[in-house]
């Protein structure tokens, strides 16, 4: 009873518009920036490393490369409304849930594997 | 009024900023009683209901109460004094009537107890000394509880370990972030004393 009341109210700060991506998969997050006044996108594309937390605290890690090789990890809640939108550029073939092994990773070996599509069926 | 918490979660506001809050259940409260300072009573309060008891486990006093109020045997039964809005015996109170989204409220519940705990947890005492030197069994002490020959006893008062929690705790100035009047939830900022399904009582912020 008590859970299902906190469950609805989760519920109405869903965000279904978003296409699914797991971990591995390269996303373009399309960010609102408030500026002063002014908001404008700012596009952040990189790899998802981690979902963790259920219901409306559920956040995923987004990790790439900046300037100079540096790398930097960015944790959206997954119904944060800041999101504009989200667009999965490439689905990535891992076999682990969490992806911190990339950290230690740099350059060719921190490359991921595409999913490979059934083209046998 | 008086509510039932129910737990915590967080929803994003128009700025796109997480707002932890508390849902409470709270209401529908029926008035069971109404004190006026030129009544019997000698003060102005209203008493309320919450919950539903079954007449089976209602005592006979109690079931003649809210028989004189026209109600059903409620669960609990809290007197608030000074209501904000003018109750009728016997009238049923939802959220909606009596607190606005964005209004700060004050919330008193009963804090989790916490069974005999040490000064270091009860009164956040700094322990004694260091681990090192020889010091070996003191490190959670409570130190030095007065003097010696004068006054050769414990002040009254002194900060010593005992059971902890389970006090009646106002919690002020918690902003109603948000009111669903069909499911009789209010949501509020900020943490609320006491366990998942204890009874709390919202009031309204004191004005003097």
């Amino acid at each position: 009873m008590a859970t299902d009341f906190i469950r609805l109210i989760d519920e109405t700060q869903k965000r279904d518009d978003f296409p699914r991506f797991n971990p591995g998969d390269t996303i373009n997050v399309h960010v609102r920036v408030i500026e002063g006044d002014k908001e404008r996108i700012q596009q952040y594309q990189g790899v998802v490393i981690a979902v963790r937390g259920s219901g409306n605290s559920r956040t995923f890690t987004v990790r790439k490369i900046g300037a100079n090789g540096v790398g930097v990890e960015r944790i959206f809640p997954i119904n944060t409304p800041r999101i504009a939108k989200i667009e999965v550029m490439q689905e990535g073939r891992v076999r682990r849930a969490k992806l911190f092994y990339l950290r230690k990773l740099r350059g060719k070996a921190a490359r991921i594997k595409q999913k490979r599509r059934d083209t046998s069926k | 009024m008086i509510g039932k918490k129910l737990g915590m979660t967080s929803i994003f506001d128009e700025t796109g900023r997480s707002i932890v809050c508390t849902v409470i259940e709270a209401g529908p409260n029926v008035v069971t009683q109404v004190k006026t300072s030129d009544g019997k009573d000698g003060y102005d309060a209203v008493q309320l209901g919450f919950g539903a008891k079954k007449a089976k486990r209602t005592t006979k006093a109690l079931a003649g109460h809210f028989a004189a109020a026209g109600v059903d045997a409620a669960q609990t039964v809290r007197e608030f004094r000074d209501f904000a809005v003018d109750a009728t015996l016997g009238a049923s109170l939802a959220v909606s009537d009596l607190f606005n989204e964005g209004e700060e409220i004050d919330v008193v519940g009963t804090s989790k107890g916490k069974g005999f705990q040490g000064v270091m947890r009860r009164h956040g005492f700094g322990g004694v000394g260091g681990a090192t030197h020889g010091q070996h069994n003191r490190l959670r002490a409570p130190g030095s509880i007065g003097a010696s020959s004068d006054p050769s006893r414990v002040f009254k008062g002194t900060r010593m370990a005992g059971r902890t929690g389970g006090d009646r705790v106002k919690v002020k100035n918690l902003r109603v972030v948000r009111i669903l009047a069909d499911s009789n939830l209010i949501l509020v900022r900020g943490a609320v004393p006491g366990p998942k399904g204890s009874i709390v009582e919202l009031h309204k912020k004191k004005t003097a």
